[in-house]
């Protein structure tokens, strides 16, 4: 599925790494949390970039220390229906300072892009080449927001107020 | 009323455009239905048994007379003629297609109103006391702070798919009319001892399968911390909540599981790291919020009261029920019944809209209400207009002496309409009417609080009822079963099983046994609710059952 970096559709180096698969020799890796906690001394050793997978009910606080040996950290969404994810970029970036790539894993449909990156994803899978194109479109749908968010930390509606 | 500033009006324009194109995508097949029905429920549309059915929110149950006849023109153009007032302050017109809906959100738009978020495991329309601005006992007007949380729920990033719905509710600070205990986050307006005005919070009421009240997790909360309070809550619920049984995850579900104090605590820890952050309200947000809702220009009133000049019982009869106390002497507040004998409760034609936003130009300063019990009120009436407004709405059917009576009755749509129905409420609700349809009688039994679900769901908030009835189904038969002693108000408690379920015909029976056995032991002054706090559920049950052993 393609991959959206600030809506640009881009070529993906990173590999999804299955808990029984060995390192390789080189390129870029996305381990599970589960194998980060196992091998996590192997995989800090290995010097390489390194990517991490979580999915359903993770506390994200508990490896905010971590987080510096992380150059990516993919959050999966299960279905649309599960939005576990939003809370837990949001985290990530503003409560613990994630600064690599926040990468939103799906399939995705172009009606929740704004919604991710308004929480702190900068990468989205796409479901597909038609979803992914339509990026640009889609995230200009609504432009009204009345929330902080990480793309603004003020509230726009008290910003009116103000003026 | 609030006035929308370019900013609202653009997103609820930008909101119906978007809908028009991901309707689209689902008639070209771009969209599959697993896809589209989270989207389509955002914008408060369901597929029910016959028709799409769209479910408009007004916002903590405030309209405009512009805006009832907008949703009486969009109930004759669309669908047919007539909409449906819930107990959630919402509008349900039951009849559509879905190639129609983008034209109605958009139609809705021209008038600063939606359906967003209406549906769908999200934060649902916010709910308010329908005697706002009114009422003498209220600390603040609600509706303020009802609009901070419409403002800041409205395509919030993080909390669209949440474990399942949410549903918060904002009461004045004197008697609860807007049910708090029930719902996922309750907030009563408070004053602190240093004159501050601030909200208790409640979390984890809802009704459902498994009803429970909601538990007190801060006694004062200052007002400027609304919003990143609401946040700390939500963020805490969208981790934790369960999503691995839909009947199990709601909030109440998680602090039960959890217990009120822990959930607490997290949402406390959670609360710290945000409180100062951008959530926190600007006095100059909150005076731009409050400039919406100043009083209208009341006038002084030095005419007689209106019961020195009009004698009809009919409509002492009325004034009795229906008229209630305003804050601003001279001025009342009027229950429109929704409950007429014959009329599926909550249930109003285009006609009537069309009056009755007439009736509100001339005599409420254009402002109509939505009641949570399924009724219209018109929130500022002067007392001497009161027989004018009274003959009035008797000549369009909406005149009846019932509010907070037997015949008030609280329905669902029921079976009739509704996928999730295991029974019928309609029928039930009507047939109990017919039974009780002497006025003097219902004068004389008093506020009885009657409500009636068809399923398990609690849309009616049965087990809040005085009388509550479930409609249940087992082996293709409807059966009901029968709770007393629920409330819903400052008071709230959950009702308690009487017994064995009874079938649909027997229910006005039920209902006159009930009444007879309160009638026989109530003392002087004493609500039917009151006597069942009193005495606890035997002498009814005994009552109930005395011919039944084989039952």
């Amino acid at each position: 599925m393609p991959i959206l970096k600030h809506g640009e559709i881009i070529i993906d180096d990173w590999q999804n790494l299955a808990d029984d698969e060995v390192l390789p020799e080189e390129g870029l890796a996305i381990v599970s949390l589960a194998r980060w906690q196992t091998d996590r001394d192997q995989l800090i050793n290995a010097r390489r970039p390194l990517g991490l997978r979580l999915t359903g009910k993770v506390d994200v606080s508990e490896i905010a220390a971590d987080l510096d040996h992380f150059d990516l950290v993919a959050v999966s969404f299960p279905g649309i229906a599960d939005g576990r994810g939003y809370s837990q970029a949001r985290l990530l970036r503003q409560r613990f300072g994630f600064t690599g790539e926040l990468r939103a894993t799906g399939p995705l449909v172009r009606d929740v892009f704004a919604a991710l990156e308004r929480v702190g994803f900068d990468a989205i899978e796409a479901r597909d080449q038609a979803e992914a194109e339509a990026w640009s479109v889609a995230v200009g749908r609504i432009t009204v927001r009345l929330q902080s968010d990480i793309t603004a930390p003020e509230m726009s509606s008290f910003q009116t107020a103000a003026e | 009323m609030y006035t929308y500033q370019a900013q609202d009006q653009l997103l609820v324009d930008q909101r119906a455009a978007q809908f028009q194109e991901q309707v689209e995508r689902r008639f070209e097949g771009a969209l599959n239905e697993d896809e589209f029905r989270p989207l389509r429920l955002q914008n408060g549309l369901y597929q029910e048994m016959h028709a799409y059915m769209l479910r408009i929110n007004i916002p903590y149950g405030t309209l405009s007379s512009r805006q009832l006849r907008k949703l009486a023109d969009i109930s004759r153009t669309f669908d047919k003629g007539y909409g449906h007032f819930t107990t959630r302050q919402n509008l349900q017109l039951n009849w559509l297609s879905l190639k129609d809906t983008p034209a109605i959100l958009a139609e809705l738009a021209t008038v600063e109103m939606h359906a967003i978020q209406s549906s769908g495991s999200c934060i649902r329309n916010v709910t308010a006391d329908h005697f706002a601005g009114a009422a003498a006992d209220e600390i603040d007007d609600p509706r303020i702070w009802a609009e901070i949380v419409r403002q800041w729920s409205t395509l919030h990033p993080e909390f669209a798919f949440l474990p399942r719905k949410f549903k918060i509710a904002v009461s004045g600070g004197g008697k609860d009319r807007a049910a708090t205990a029930v719902h996922d986050i309750g907030l009563k307006l408070v004053r602190n001892d240093d004159g501050q005005i601030g909200f208790e919070v409640m979390v984890g009421g809802g009704l459902g399968r498994t009803p429970m009240l909601g538990k007190v997790i801060r006694e004062f909360l200052p007002s400027d911390h609304l919003l990143s309070y609401l946040e700390a809550i939500l963020r805490v619920y969208n981790q934790l909540g369960r999503r691995d049984n839909k009947y199990k995850a709601r909030i109440k579900i998680m602090v039960h599981e959890l217990g009120a104090e822990v959930v607490r605590d997290l949402v406390e820890d959670e609360w710290l790291a945000t409180r100062d952050s951008g959530l926190k309200l600007p006095q100059s947000e909150v005076s731009r919020i409050r400039d919406n809702f100043q009083p209208p220009a009341f006038e002084v009133v030095d005419a007689p009261d209106p019961d020195h000049q009009v004698q009809e019982p009919g409509f002492i009869d009325w004034q009795r029920t229906n008229v209630h106390a305003h804050k601003q002497p001279g001025y009342n507040i009027v229950t429109v019944s929704l409950k007429a004998f014959g009329i599926a409760p909550g249930d109003a034609s285009a006609e009537q809209m069309y009056v009755l936003a007439n009736l509100a130009d001339a005599y409420s300063f254009g402002e109509i209400r939505v009641s949570h019990e399924q009724n219209l009120i018109l929130p500022h009436v002067r007392r001497d207009h009161l027989p004018a407004l009274w003959q009035s709405l008797q000549r369009v059917g909406l005149g009846t002496a019932n509010a907070g009576l037997a015949t008030d009755i609280i329905s669902c749509p029921g079976m009739d309409f509704c996928t999730l129905a295991s029974a019928r409420s309609i029928p039930v609700s009507l047939a109990i009417t017919e039974r009780l349809d002497d006025l003097k009688r219902l004068h004389d039994i008093g506020e009885l609080k009657i409500k009636i679900s068809g399923c398990v769901n609690a849309c009616a908030h049965h087990h809040v009822g005085h009388i509550g009835i479930l409609g249940l189904e087992k082996k293709g038969e409807e059966f009901y079963q029968v709770t007393v002693g629920g409330r819903a108000d400052e008071e709230a408690a959950i009702g308690q099983v009487v017994g064995p379920g009874f079938a649909g015909h027997e229910i006005p029976d039920v209902i006159e046994n009930l009444i007879a056995v309160y009638l026989d032991v109530r003392k002087n002054g004493e609500l039917f609710v009151d006597t069942v706090k009193r005495l606890g559920t035997s002498p009814f049950k005994e009552s109930l059952y005395a011919h039944s052993e084989t039952r």
